[in-house]
């Protein structure tokens, strides 16, 4: 709950209570209440406006929370505290006339110590990322070789469905194992269980410990990394890759082969909490900036969370045309019980001349009024808030079950109840009832009782 | 003699510079009378009503109700006099229809503040007995006849314990047997001590009261003590022990 919405409901439900704890407020309730079921049809159709106004805002914020849990859910499974640092090979270097024989470029292992310093950092998953074919005996798939250490997995969410994951052992030990993506593991063993067998990764064999089971993908993150598909993935330990492989990677392209030196192509930094991320990113970008350590721009650094800051931009727009569009309504549907108060007023004329000479004052006259046009566009404001939650409710339930799937457009964001709409909407309900409510009122109470009495 | 309830001393009352509808008015009544105001139409003795219920302010001259100057009172503070001093019977009964006959009964105690609990109920349940309708207790005002409901009037008229109870033509729209009903009901409540001002142009009706002022052109035409009628063979008594506290 945010503050606002606290404070909306402490406003409301104190004036409640001290309408409850008079006599004259109880009295002027029940009056009120009276009033209106002695008037049914037209006492609903004056409310409809109200109705209709609080519970296309329930609906339309909802649908706003839905599509923006969506939106979420995909930044956060690239990890809100994260922090993706990536080599990127140089413009210069991929078209320049001097052509070296081997490209060098990107994140070292130095930077990687010199990140050790910040202390918020509780954690750094390396990378190295090359293709390379993996074989069984007569199959081969092309893979992408990712060359890490074990927290990979839980950085990005892997989970083994079979054996496990590389462990500190295997980095120490620098062990000829690998982990497979679920679809390397489905067409290098279609029909055997990989797990203690061997696949041939370049000149050397290595022993499956483990394999994933299958996951999303992720989506690009603001251009800097690409979508990552994990299924195609096959992981070795990175002090393995080193043992192995060397620092210089032969990339194998159709017609053309380049040579890489690069120590890591990724580093998924993870801080403490979310706090944390922007001045940690602002740190790491301006340690990498130092031209001593990177000349050239050859790294790129994305912040998952830089993403949620657009959402919430989003997010404030939509509140924005929302709000005009409520406030349109709810004026609306005002002006339409103001129209109603107006007819009433002229209607109960005599009735207020009665009470005026059994010694009702006027404010008694401006309170009964007000009274009524408050409970009036309250209860449109609590049958507007059932609508709308009712309407959330059935929408969520029916998109939520496949039978049902052809109502709905592919990837239509299901609502998701926004509670502080519910208090917003129900105290701009009622203040709607008191603007509007307060001219009728004042009217009947400066009629003249003399005049008011002979009314007929 | 007995306290005065009010004196009215020089009231005028102008509605234009040109339309001048009280001239100059002098009146002093005491608690205990039943004066009938009589006159023809224009004669100024509605505007008279008006004012004496505080309904209306006089353009000037005084009026003194229980020992207050109300003449210059405020709007606010005059429906106060209204709801502690006065009782009103109407023409039209004027009833409220969303109530039920005990709930119009104590609509004057809302206005001077008191808090509705069982013991006011009860003493308005009283006040219907009183005018013989303990019986109808739940009723609304639709499902009365015309005399049923300006006993009910009167029974409103009464739960203040007012000072001055002001009857505007109070069988104006009744037949009349239920004329006579009612004006031996306000006869009782007046031998019970109950102080009546009763505006009426019927002389049938005037009889019953004790005093009758005459009012012709915005002047008191005559002021003159009247022999009441006798009250019928066998009217009914008031159960007088049912006023006790509840009037």
């Amino acid at each position: 709950m945010d503050p606002l919405s606290i404070a909306l409901v402490g406003v409301l439900s104190i004036s409640i209570g001290f309408l409850l704890a008079s006599d004259k407020g109880r009295r002027g309730l029940e009056l009120a209440l009276r009033s209106l079921w002695l008037h049914k049809l037209r006492s609903f159709l004056s409310m409809l406006g109200i109705i209709i106004g609080t519970s296309a805002v329930i609906i339309l914020m909802s649908f706003g929370e839905g599509s923006e849990k969506d939106v979420l859910d995909d930044i956060k499974r690239l990890g809100t505290t994260n922090i993706i640092v990536r080599s990127v090979k140089p413009p210069e270097d991929a078209n320049s006339n001097m052509r070296q024989r081997v490209a060098t470029y990107g994140l070292t292992y130095d930077d990687m110590d010199f990140f050790k310093t910040i202390p918020s950092i509780t954690r750094m998953v390396p990378m190295r990322i090359f293709p390379q074919e993996t074989r069984r005996g007569a199959r081969g798939h092309n893979s992408r070789v990712v060359a890490t250490t074990p927290q990979y997995a839980e950085v990005n969410e892997l989970v083994a469905g079979q054996g496990r994951f590389l462990n500190e052992e295997d980095e120490a030990q620098m062990n000829n194992v690998c982990v497979l993506g679920s679809e390397t593991a489905k067409s290098l063993f279609p029909f055997e269980d990989p797990i203690d067998t061997s696949v041939k990764l370049g000149q050397f064999a290595y022993v499956v410990v483990g394999v994933l089971t299958d996951r999303m993908p992720t989506g690009g993150t603001g251009g800097s990394q690409a979508a990552e598909d994990f299924n195609h993935d096959i992981y070795i330990p990175l002090s393995t890759s080193r043992g192995r492989f060397g620092d210089r990677i032969m990339i194998r392209a159709a017609g053309s082969r380049s040579m890489e030196k690069v120590d890591m192509h990724q580093i998924t930094i993870t801080v403490q909490d979310i706090d944390k991320v922007r001045p940690v990113g602002s740190m790491i970008r301006e340690m990498l900036s130092e031209t001593k350590r990177h000349p050239r721009q050859d790294w790129a650094l994305t912040v998952p969370l830089d993403r949620l800051e657009l959402v919430e931009r989003t997010k404030a727009n939509i509140r924005q045309s929302l709000g005009i569009y409520a406030s349109i309504s709810l004026l609306v549907g005002g002006i339409g019980i103001m129209n109603v108060m107006l007819a009433t007023v002229t209607e109960r004329t005599r009735e207020v001349g009665i009470r005026r000479a059994l010694g009702a004052k006027r404010s008694d006259i401006t309170f009964q009024f007000l009274v009524e046009t408050m409970v009036q566009t309250g209860i449109g404001g609590i049958l507007g808030v059932g609508f709308g939650c009712a309407y959330v409710f059935v929408h969520a339930l029916l998109h939520s079950m496949p039978q049902f799937a052809f109502l709905f457009q592919q990837g239509s964001p299901s609502p998701i109840l926004h509670l502080p709409s519910i208090t917003w909407s129900l105290t701009t309900a009622v203040g709607v009832g008191v603007i509007f409510g307060i001219y009728p009122a004042m009217r009947a109470a400066h009629m003249d009782p003399i005049e008011a009495l002979r009314h007929v | 003699m007995a306290n005065e309830v009010l004196e009215l001393e020089g009231i005028n009352k102008f509605y234009t510079e040109s339309l001048h509808v009280l001239k100059g008015i002098d009146l002093t009544v005491r608690e205990g009378e039943f004066i009938a105001l009589m006159g023809p139409s224009g004669s100024g003795k509605s505007t008279l009503l008006n004012i004496l219920g505080c309904l209306d302010k006089p353009t000037n001259g005084g009026y003194f109700l229980g020992g207050q100057d109300v003449s210059s009172m405020s709007d606010s503070q005059l429906s106060s006099i209204r709801s502690r001093y006065l009782g009103f019977i109407f023409q039209q009964y004027n009833l409220l229809p969303q109530y039920t006959v005990v709930e119009n009964i104590e609509v004057p105690l809302i206005y001077q503040g008191i808090r509705l609990d069982s013991s006011t109920k009860k003493r308005c349940e009283a006040l219907a007995e009183l005018v013989g309708l303990g019986h109808r207790l739940d009723h609304r005002p639709m499902q009365l006849s015309g005399g049923q409901q300006q006993r009910v009037a009167i029974a409103r008229s009464l739960v203040n314990k007012p000072q001055l109870i002001l009857a505007d033509e109070p069988t104006g729209n009744l037949d009349s047997k239920t004329s006579l009903e009612i004006m031996v009901m306000l006869s009782r409540l007046n031998e019970m001590g109950k102080t009546i001002i009763m505006v009426t142009h019927e002389n049938d009706i005037a009889g019953w009261a004790r005093r009758i002022v005459r009012m012709r052109d915005g002047n008191i035409e005559s002021d003159e003590a009247n022999e009441p009628w006798p009250l019928p063979e066998g009217a009914p008594e008031l159960p007088v022990h049912l006023l006790e506290g509840a009037a």
